[in-house]
């Protein structure tokens, strides 16, 4: 069948099962926009920036499991959705990009909106093609969505220069595809699994710490089963909540640099530390040397061999697909005699509930100035812990990691490892198109909000019923916390002055805004967008205090053990 | 300490980026590269001399393996292997000087490979210590030019980097 390059794209959209196309037309993709227009095997959703279709896309990936699909056109396109790429990139979420690009001849001549696709996102995708020929289009495509789904997974740009979109070549999409230069190494090696067993039934003070390896490899009903076999502790990092439930008594709640004051002491004593998808980042582990000052055995199971012994010295390294590695380990922890030491394991408890008796998320709600902790506090009980929750960064994305509880994987979506503001409302937007009937709120702060405030309009187009719980301290929140630590408390441009009127913001774009300014109306207020307004955008502007700040508190380049606690202060 | 990485990898527009892009990326360090196709045009080989402590050569051979067009990744310098870097030097050659350095590079084993009435341009192969020796021993003054092609390198007896 002889078709041209826009009809390809097409075509392998439709052969790949992509259901929607986020993006934003342009000079260099009208082609393929016209072949967009003439079928409707798949929808597009026009945003309204570049920025925000990669946000869409890549939120609609993290909450479903399938890949997200943009598209932009060349130039400003593409440098617009350079900081949706990146974001994806961080957190390995499997995203294909297609780029418009300058016709072939134009290329290297400074031709209109022509940048070097290639070379900008070289750093910041998994991997990255330019199509010069249309015999490549296909086998490219199908390339760039197995690249981006195996293995670690993360985000593959295609660039197609326009006109590759109108020539025309013999179409067939391949079956499969066969990489001699890619072939990600899935089977771990049991040797490795017995090693672990050994360490962790000979453990006294154990610990299970998990990352975002969980929920994009879908292995949290292997990991509740492991943990309650073993009766160990489990902690989740920012992008691992969800992973296990959080309402599970041996769920010790989020670690790392805003995590609980137990997560992080049983963290740093414990003698051996079973670590599962997650890296050992830097706002996880504090400072690597005060973390490698108590001895301890350290398994780390993951896919990517470069996550191991990246941070920290590593005792057991597996290397393999989660969901086997740990039906291995069961399968072996299962036909075992020995079982954990119950005497050690029950007085390392012991430890943790009174660690946990210090209560780190305590806060005063008092009658007249809301706490946002108390805000994600009802937005919990409101929900009934069902929601989809998506955040930009700062503040309110610690309160809600930290508050809200997520028992289920794929439901808490922000950016974790690029910490980009400005996410939640496109995330909400493509969590909602992967979820048609899910509820779904975006806490946000003014500032973040901002960032991507255009998607008001997006979301009126899609009538999505996203409810934005906009946490209002007039302040850049995590910098004038910052400043007030360790600036002197000089507050350089950390206040938000001139701010909109959020409620007419809202009316302006066609949804409901409400302002709430008084503890007692939090709750009413709740109940009001997610019950009467359950089918509209809702845009909640809780006034909020403007002296709190997230605790508790591992400072940048200290250990965990050295927490800052409200109660301290 | 220093060590050196053999790539093998698909000869593709923009891979060579990946791999520099990659180790400035990521702060390792290059002393030198060099790179060209196989006798399989589709392949190119790359070889990289680096140094760093062994988890840093740890990261640089993983992270390269993460790259989507590198086939293969060998620490050559983990066995026995042979290093060679060539080297063009031209220098003034009159007077006295003429004579001196035409024995110098006789030493080394090195030949002219080009002659005018006042300059040699030396041809020199070996290890980069070969090379720096050579530098070494002649006078400074005299040395108009250098180039050098980086280091590439092969493991000895059986071992083997293809596909």
């Amino acid at each position: 069948m002889q078709l041209t390059g826009a009809e390809i794209v097409v075509k392998c959209l439709q052969e790949e099962k992509v259901e929607y196309v986020f993006g934003y037309p342009g000079g260099s993709v009208l082609y393929i926009y016209d072949e967009f227009f003439k079928q409707d095997k798949f929808k597009h959703v026009l945003v309204r920036h570049e920025q925000a279709a990669v946000h869409a896309a890549d939120a609609y990936s993290r909450s479903s499991n399938k890949v997200g699909v943009c598209i932009v056109t060349s130039g400003p396109g593409v440098t617009n959705a350079v900081t949706g790429i990146a974001t994806a990139n961080m957190d390995s979420i499997p995203l294909v990009i297609i780029s418009g690009q300058v016709p072939t001849h134009y290329i290297g001549q400074d031709a209109f909106q022509e940048c070097d696709t290639v070379g900008i996102t070289r750093p910041c995708v998994k991997h990255n093609f330019l199509v010069k020929d249309v015999k490549d289009l296909a086998t490219t495509l199908k390339k760039a969505f197995y690249i981006a789904q195996s293995g670690r997974p993360g985000p593959v740009l295609v660039d197609i220069p326009k006109d590759v979109t109108t020539h025309v070549c013999e179409f067939e999409y391949p079956k499969t595809i066969s990489m001699r230069s890619y072939t990600p190494n899935v089977k771990c090696h049991s040797g490795q699994v017995k090693k672990a067993l050994q360490l962790l039934l000979d453990a006294k003070r154990p610990m299970i710490y998990t990352g975002g390896g969980v929920i994009l490899s879908d292995t949290s009903r292997q990991l509740k089963k492991l943990a309650h076999s073993l009766g160990f502790p489990v902690t989740n990092t920012l992008m691992g909540l969800g992973g296990y439930p959080a309402t599970d008594k041996q769920f010790v709640g989020m670690l790392g640099m805003h995590g609980t004051y137990e997560a992080n002491m049983a963290m740093h004593h414990c003698d051996v530390l079973l670590a599962i998808g997650a890296r050992f980042d830097d706002r996880v582990i504090g400072n690597p040397a005060d973390f490698g000052s108590v001895p301890r055995k350290i398994i780390h199971v993951d896919i990517d061999p470069s996550s191991i012994a990246k941070r920290v010295d590593v005792d057991v390294p597996i290397v393999g697909h989660l969901p086997d590695v740990l039906g291995e380990l069961q399968a072996l922890l299962d036909e075992q005699k020995t079982k954990p030491d119950v005497k050690a394991i029950a007085a390392w408890w012991k430890q943790i509930d009174a660690w946990r008796g210090r209560n780190s998320l305590k806060y005063k709600q008092g009658k007249d100035v809301i706490m946002p902790q108390y805000v994600i506090e009802k937005l919990y009980e409101v929900t009934g812990g069902e929601a989809f929750v998506t955040s930009d960064v700062g503040q309110h994305q610690m309160w809600a990691a930290q508050y809200y509880k997520f028992d289920k994987p794929r439901r808490w979506i922000n950016s974790g490892g690029l910490g980009t503001m400005g996410v939640g409302l496109p995330y909400a937007m493509g969590v909602r198109f992967a979820n048609p009937d899910a509820v779904v709120a975006c806490v946000t702060g003014e500032a973040s909000i901002q960032m991507n405030i255009q998607e008001l309009s997006t979301a009126k187009q899609f009538r999505l019923p996203i409810k934005v719980v906009n946490l209002n301290n007039r302040y850049l929140g995590m910098v004038r916390q910052w400043q007030e630590m360790f600036h002197g408390n000089r507050h350089a441009e950390s206040y938000v002055n001139a701010l909109p009127d959020f409620v007419k913001l809202a009316e302006a774009y066609g949804h409901v805004g409400m302002k709430i300014e008084r503890p007692a109306d939090v709750e009413p207020a709740l109940r009001e967008a997610f019950g009467k307004h359950k089918n509209d955008f809702v845009f909640m502007d809780f006034i909020t205090d403007q002296t709190a700040n997230v605790y508790p508190m591992v400072a940048a380049g200290k250990g965990l053990s050295e927490m800052i606690l409200a109660e301290d202060l | 300490m220093r060590h050196i990485i053999s790539i093998l990898l698909e000869n593709e527009a923009g891979a060579l980026s990946r791999v520099s892009g990659l180790f400035s990326a990521r702060a390792f360090n290059i002393e030198s590269l060099t790179v060209a196709a196989t006798e399989d045009p589709s392949l190119s080989r790359m070889t990289i001399v680096s140094s760093g402590s062994d988890s840093v050569i740890e990261q640089i051979t993983k992270q390269l393996n993460k790259l989507i067009d590198v086939v293969k990744v060998v620490d050559l310098s983990e066995a026995p292997h042979i290093e060679r870097e060539l080297m063009l030097v031209k220098v003034r050659a009159t007077g006295k000087d003429r004579e001196e350095m035409k024995r110098v590079a006789d030493i080394f084993r090195g030949r002219i490979v080009d002659v005018t009435d006042s300059s040699y341009v030396i041809e020199l192969t070996g290890d980069c210590s070969k090379l720096d020796a050579f530098l070494e021993v002649i006078e400074k003054s005299l040395v108009l030019e250098t180039v050098r092609t980086g280091v590439c390198g092969i493991g000895r007896g059986d071992r083997i980097l293809k596909v």
